[in-house]
C-alpha cells in the first residue's frame, strides 16, 4: 500500500516536465499564457497523455536498455510467425518422414513419432503462442479494465459485489478451473483455449486496475468532470483511462505471458485438440510420443526454451514500459 | 474481532461461489452426459438404445428434474459427502480414490512450498541488504530468466537427464513395484527417492516469486525510518536487518503465500502428470484424459476449498501478525 501511494503522485510531474513541447502542442491557449504552471500540470498531463506523441513513448522505451533487447526479440518472433512458410523446409503437418529420427541436416531437429519435421513444428508453433498470448491476454485485460475500473470508481454496493468477484478469482486455483471447463467444451482447439484463458485469468489485472482507480478518482480534474456533468462511463473510460494507459499497456504484457504459459499447460494436459501446431502439444507429443526413450533431446528442449525465450521477451518490455510510468527507473 | 469475523464471513462466500461454481460449470456443456457416455461405449456413430442411457443415468446418478430441484440435490450431497462413483475407475467412488492420492500430494506440495519460502525468504533478505551487488543484480535480472522456464519443461528435463541419461534415480512413480509398502526405514527412503525429482522440478522456479517480493518489499523498509534509527542507535547489522526490516517485509509474502496455492496446484498437476506421481494432480490428469466428470469435479472442488482454507489461515495468521490489519486501519 505504502509504495503505491508514494510512487503514484511522482508519474504526472515528470510528464508534465520531461514533455514541455508534447503538452504545447496539446493546450496552446493555455500554455501560451501561464508557461509551465504547477496548478496547470494535472491539465497538461491530461491532454498529453489524451493524444500521446508515438516516437516520444517509442524514444522512452528504446532508450531502456532491457526493453530495446525485448523489442528486438519480439520483432524477431513475429518475422518467424508470418515467414513461417518460407523459413521451413516441409509441412509441419506432412507425416510421409520416417518416426523417431535423431537430428540431420535433413530434419534439424529430428522428427516425431508420427514423422513429423520437429523444427517445422517449432517455426509454426511460434504462431499459435504469439495469437494465444496477443487475444488471450487481450481478453482478460478487457475484462480486467471493466470490471477493476467500474468497482474502483463507483465504490459502495457496485464495488463489494465486484471486490467479491475479484477475491473469488484470485484465490481459485486457476489452471484446474481452466482444466475443468476446457474438458467440458464439445469444440477442440487454440480458440476455445483463447475464450477459457480469457474469461478465467482476469482476477489480479482486476484488482491492479481497481487499486489505480482508487488513487485517480479523488484527483481535481475528475471533480471537475463530475460537475460538468459527465457520466461515470465517460469519466471512467475518458478520463482516468488515458492517466493510466502505461499501466494498462503493463497488465495486458503480464496477461499475455500468462496466456501464453496457460495455453502450453492446456494443452500439455491433453485438453487441446491434438492435431494443434504449438509448443504445449509438441511437448504433450514429445512426453506421449517417446522423446525420453529414444534419446531425442531436440525435440524435448527447443519447444520450452522457445516459450522461455518468447515469455522473457514479454518481461524485458514489460521492465521498459515499467520505467515509462516511474521515472526512477529510466537508464539516463 | 470485527476482522476475524469479516474473513470468515469471505470465506463462506467464496465457498459457497466456488461450489455453485462447480455446479454450473458441467451444466453449460450442450447434449447430456449419460448419452455422451453410451456414446463413447458403442462408438461414434452407432444408434444409442435410449434404455441403456437411462441405465447409465441411474447407475451414476445423474441428477434429472429440474435446475432448482437439481441444486438442492447437489448440496445436499455434498453435505453427505457423496461425490459420486468414477467413471475410469468404476465402481470406485471418488471419494476413495481421491483418499488414496491426497496423502501424496500434500507431502509434495507441503514440503516444496515451506522450502521454497524460507529459501525465497532468506535469498530475498540478502539480495536487499546487499542491494546492488552482482549477487543482488542476478537476483534481479537473472531469476526473470528461469522463472519463464514451463513446470513440464523443467520436469521433463529433469526426468531425460537424471533417470533416462544418467539412471540415477527412477524414472516415476511414489515407490518401487518391489516395495512391501510396510512402514520401514526402507520404504521410507524408497518414497524419498521416488519424490525427489518431482519435488526438484517445483523447487527450481517455487523460491523465485519469494525471493522477487521479498527484495522489494525489505528494500522498501530498509530506508523506513525506524531502520534508520535502529542504525542509529548502533545495533549490530544482523539485528538491523532481521528484527526490523525482514521482519516488516516478510508481511506480504505470508498472504502471499495461500494465494499462490492456487498456482502451485497448476504446477503439480503438471509435475505429477511428468513423473506419474501417485498423487491428486496425476488423478486429475487421468480424469481429463477419460472424461471422467465426476472424478475431475470432485478434485476441482478439494483443490478451491485447500486454496480457501489455506487463505482463511493466512489471513488469520497476518492478522495475529500485523495489529494494523487486525485494527482496521488498511
Amino acid at each position: 500500500m505504502d509504495t503505491q501511494d508514494r510512487k503514484l503522485p511522482e508519474a504526472p510531474k515528470h510528464e508534465a516536465i520531461t514533455s514541455p513541447q508534447g503538452s504545447v502542442s496539446a493546450v496552446p491557449d493555455i500554455s501560451m499564457a501561464e508557461p509551465a504552471r504547477d496548478e496547470t500540470a494535472p491539465q497538461i498531463t491530461k491532454k498529453r497523455r489524451r493524444m500521446p506523441s508515438m516516437p516520444e513513448w517509442f524514444e522512452v522505451l528504446w532508450s531502456n536498455r532491457k526493453a530495446r533487447v525485448g523489442l528486438i526479440m519480439l520483432a524477431f518472433f513475429l518475422l518467424v510467425a508470418i515467414f513461417a512458410g518460407q523459413i521451413t523446409p516441409y509441412n509441419p503437418n506432412d507425416i510421409s518422414f520416417g518416426p523417431s529420427e535423431q537430428p540431420s541436416w535433413q530434419h534439424l531437429l529430428g522428427t516425431t513419432q508420427a514423422g513429423q519435421d520437429v523444427f517445422s513444428q517449432l517455426v509454426y508453433g511460434t504462431r499459435t503462442s504469439l495469437i494465444v498470448g496477443a487475444l488471450g491476454g487481450g481478453l482478460s485485460t478487457l475484462i480486467a479494465l471493466v470490471i477493476g475500473m467500474v468497482a474502483g470508481y463507483m465504490g459502495g454496493i457496485v464495488d463489494e459485489i465486484l471486490s467479491f468477484l475479484i477475491n473469488l478469482g484470485l484465490v481459485v486455483p486457476v489452471l484446474p478451473l481452466m482444466v475443468t471447463i476446457a474438458a467440458y467444451s464439445p469444440v477442440k482447439g487454440p480458440a476455445i483455449i483463447i475464450l477459457v484463458i480469457g474469461f478465467t485469468s482476469w482476477a489480479w489485472g482486476a484488482r491492479f486496475k481497481r487499486s489505480q482507480v482508487l488513487t485517480l478518482r479523488v484527483r481535481d480534474y475528475i471533480t471537475s468532470a463530475q460537475f460538468a456533468g459527465d457520466g461515470p462511463f465517460r469519466i471512467i473510460f475518458r478520463e482516468i483511462m488515458p492517466n493510466m494507459l502505461s499501466l494498462v499497456v503493463l497488465s495486458y504484457i503480464v496477461a499475455a505471458m500468462g496466456a501464453i504459459g496457460a495455453e502450453a499447460g492446456l494443452e500439455f494436459l491433453g485438453v487441446g485438440d491434438p492435431n494443434t501446431i504449438s509448443w504445449g502439444m509438441m511437448l504433450y507429443w514429445a512426453d506421449n510420443g517417446g522423446a525420453l526413450f529414444t534419446g531425442q533431446w531436440a525435440w524435448l528442449i527447443t519447444p520450452g526454451l522457445a516459450l522461455a525465450a518468447l515469455t522473457s521477451c514479454l518481461l524485458l518490455i514489460n521492465f521498459g514500459v515499467d520505467a515509462l510510468s516511474n521515472p526512477q527507473l529510466r537508464e539516463e | 474481532m470485527r476482522y476475524y469475523i469479516r474473513r470468515f464471513v469471505f470465506f463462506l462466500l467464496t465457498l459457497w461461489a466456488a461450489v455453485t461454481l462447480n455446479f454450473i460449470i458441467p451444466r453449460l456443456q450442450p447434449g447430456d452426459p449419460a448419452e455422451d457416455i453410451v456414446r463413447r461405449l458403442v462408438g461414434q456413430n452407432k444408434p444409442i438404445d435410449p434404455a441403456q442411457v437411462r441405465a447409465i443415468r441411474l447407475m451414476l446418478g445423474i441428477p434429472s428434474g429440474n435446475i432448482f430441484q437439481q441444486y438442492i440435490d447437489y448440496l445436499g450431497t455434498l453435505v453427505h459427502g457423496q461425490f459420486g462413483i468414477s467413471y475410469t475407475y468404476f465402481p470406485y467412488p471418488v471419494l476413495s480414490l481421491i483418499g488414496q492420492s491426497i496423502l501424496w500430494t500434500l507431502g509434495l506440495v507441503l514440503t516444496t512450498n515451506i522450502i521454497g519460502f524460507v529459501i525465497g525468504n532468506i535469498l530475498g533478505a540478502f539480495a536487499a541488504w546487499r542491494r546492488n551487488s552482482a549477487f543482488d543484480s542476478f537476483v534481479s535480472v537473472g531469476l526473470n530468466f528461469v522463472g519463464t522456464l514451463p513446470y513440464m519443461w523443467i520436469a521433463l528435463v529433469l526426468l531425460f537427464v537424471f533417470a533416462f541419461q544418467l539412471q540415477w534415480l527412477p524414472i516415476g512413480g511414489g515407490f518401487s513395484e518391489t516395495s512391501t509398502r510396510q512402514l520401514s526405514w526402507g520404504y521410507a527412503w524408497d518414497i524419498i527417492v521416488h519424490a525427489t525429482l518431482p519435488a526438484l522440478s517445483l523447487l527450481i522456479t517455487g523460491p523465485i516469486g519469494w525471493i522477487m517480493g521479498m527484495r522489494n518489499n525489505m528494500v522498501q523498509t530498509l530506508r523506513e525510518d525506524y531502520t534508520r534509527l535502529a542504525v542509529a542507535k548502533g545495533l549490530k547489522p544482523w539485528k538491523v536487518a532481521l528484527l526490523y526490516s525482514a521482519r516488516n517485509a516478510i508481511l506480504p509474502n505470508v498472504t502471499g503465500l495461500a494465494l499462490s496455492l492456487g498456482g502451485i496446484l497448476g504446477g503439480v498437476v503438471l509435475v505429477e502428470s511428468v513423473f506419474d506421481y501417485p498423487g491428486m494432480g496425476r488423478l486429475f490428469f487421468d480424469a481429463i484424459g477419460n472424461r471422467d466428470y465426476p472424478l475431475m469435479q470432485t478434485i476441482f472442488l478439494f483443490s478451491v476449498v485447500a486454496t480457501l482454507l489455506a487463505n482463511l489461515f493466512a489471513d488469520f495468521v497476518v492478522g495475529w501478525l500485523d495489529p494494523r490489519v487486525r485494527k482496521g486501519e488498511h
